[in-house]
């Protein structure tokens, strides 16, 4: 098992293939549906004019998420009261949602890796090509376990999304995830899809 | 009337933190089927350690606690309106406690009320009454994930060429299985309803996702459909989280209605390996958890 350290080089995204491994250390920001519409729509696309501290946070942002990851979570976090945030659970959240976002977000931030589950399409597929970037998958689930490798919370943006949909950013200590999709074009889901709709075929033809 | 708020919030916490014991059983058999180092035994493996961890340290299976969905099952002298009020104080003395998430959302404005509450269908609440004097509360916890890979047939279906009949069921129940790979945290288990209307259709899928995953369909063509929907569903080969794998399905359960002449829906509920499901029941001061 290989040991990861953020910010990701290029290189070390290219050694990555399907089916990997990895342990990731460092800064992880949290972003899930409202957050991915968020940025796409105020600073990808600009359909919607920058409010509040949009353009702050954008900013804080932008070195956070370069040449690291983002992760699909909506955690339950303890000490919202006296904002000493803990994550108390911490799995991932279903990725294919953000899969009409990803890729732009990827490209515009620089941003090496996605963490979730269930894994992505063929759009964000590219994006992982042209970054260069990977898929990690987390285990879809395994909240009390994974959330003892978030060992520190630095803080929030976006609380107004509610606690889920809030970036959080957060420092992690051997993160476990697997490599599901590389940056040569391997997907571990379009494999796994294209068996499971034949033998359904096959299944579908019998009585 | 006595104030069960307290055994109520016990009973979140303990659904919300231990998985039920046929349901850890069957991930255990599971283990075995999948091939060491493979992707999907570590999946199942790592999905044990969290099962334990969860239940020694009182903390989150999975941090999607979901739609509380309370079936309530009420002797002639309890008030539904005070078990109501009950039900939701306890709910949002759970999100106080971090038991749970605070996940209902206002589908206007995107606003999370931050407590669980909201409208008259968060928490979901379904009452009963029944003969006895025995009141029992039954909580599952549904996450988006699993929910969200939900699936509701009309037959017939030309596409999938599946009649109005038992093969039919078959084949549309395959099919959403496919559809949702790994994204509802496979390995899964279904709750399927024939028959009934769109609404009543997918309330029973729910409701009979309550059974125990080693029990016997009473009626002996549905317990054959539903140990072979397993095993179809197996051959799938999506596997724990879609990794590929021989564990897709963990277990199928399957109930009916009856339905309209013009109608005959078949309704796919997908619930999530983390099938946190558990029963309350109060005979006089006598308060058990299962």
């Amino acid at each position: 098992m290989r040991t990861l350290n953020m910010p990701l080089s290029d290189d070390a995204i290219r050694d990555l293939k399907v089916g990997d491994p990895v342990l990731l250390n460092g800064i992880m920001v949290t972003g899930r549906d409202a957050a991915h519409k968020w940025m796409v729509d105020t600073f990808i696309k600009k359909t919607r004019q920058p409010q509040g501290d949009d353009l702050e946070v954008y900013e804080a942002l932008k070195p956070l998420l370069a040449g690291s990851v983002i992760y699909h979570c909506g955690p339950v976090v303890a000490g919202l009261d006296t904002k000493q945030y803990k994550f108390v659970a911490a799995g991932p959240t279903t990725s294919i949602r953000e899969e009409p976002y990803q890729g732009m977000v990827m490209k515009h931030f620089n941003i090496k890796g996605v963490i979730g589950k269930g894994g992505m399409g063929p759009r964000t597929l590219a994006a992982c090509q042209e970054v260069p970037g990977v898929y990690l998958h987390a285990i879809g689930g395994a909240a009390s376990l994974i959330a003892q490798s978030v060992t520190r919370v630095i803080g929030v943006y976006k609380l107004e999304f509610g606690v889920p949909e809030a970036m959080w950013v957060t420092e992690i200590k051997d993160f476990p995830v697997v490599v599901t999709m590389d940056s040569h074009g391997g997907s571990l889901h379009a494999t796994v899809e294209a068996h499971s709709r034949a033998v359904l075929q096959e299944l579908l033809a019998q009585p | 009337m006595q104030d069960i708020t307290d055994n109520i919030l016990e009973l979140v916490r303990l659904t919300s933190t231990d998985l039920p014991p046929d349901v850890e059983a069957s991930i255990r058999r599971a283990v075995k089927q999948e091939a060491p180092g493979s992707a999907a035994r570590g999946a199942l493996e790592t999905i044990l350690k969290n099962v334990e961890l969860s239940r020694q340290n009182s903390t989150h299976i999975c941090q999607d606690t979901g739609t509380p969905i309370f079936y309530v099952n009420y002797p002639i002298s309890w008030s539904t309106r005070s078990l109501r009020q009950q039900i939701e104080a306890a709910v949002v003395q759970a999100t106080k406690k971090a038991y749970l998430r605070p996940n209902s959302v206002d589908s206007i404005s995107g606003k999370n009320s931050g407590n669980n509450l909201g409208g008259r269908h968060f928490p979901s609440i379904h009452f009963e009454e029944v003969e006895g004097d025995t009141l029992t509360i039954e909580l599952m916890l549904k996450g988006g994930g699993c929910e969200n890979v939900g699936a509701q047939y009309s037959l017939p279906s030309d596409a999938l060429n599946a009649g109005r009949d038992l093969a039919g069921v078959r084949k549309v129940v395959l099919d959403a299985v496919c559809q949702a790979q790994g994204q509802g945290c496979a390995p899964g288990i279904l709750g399927v309803a024939i028959g009934g209307d769109r609404g009543s259709s997918y309330y029973a899928s729910k409701e009979t996702l309550f059974r125990k995953l080693d029990d016997t369909n009473p009626d002996p063509q549905l317990d054959a459909l539903e140990k072979r929907l397993v095993e179809e569903g197996n051959q799938l080969g999506i596997g724990p989280m879609g990794f590929g794998g021989a564990t897709t399905l963990l277990g199928t359960k399957i109930t009916h209605l009856n339905r309209l002449p013009a109608s005959f829906f078949v309704s796919v509920s997908y619930m999530c390996w983390a099938y946190r499901r558990r029963k309350m029941t109060i005979t006089s001061d006598l308060v058990k958890y299962e």
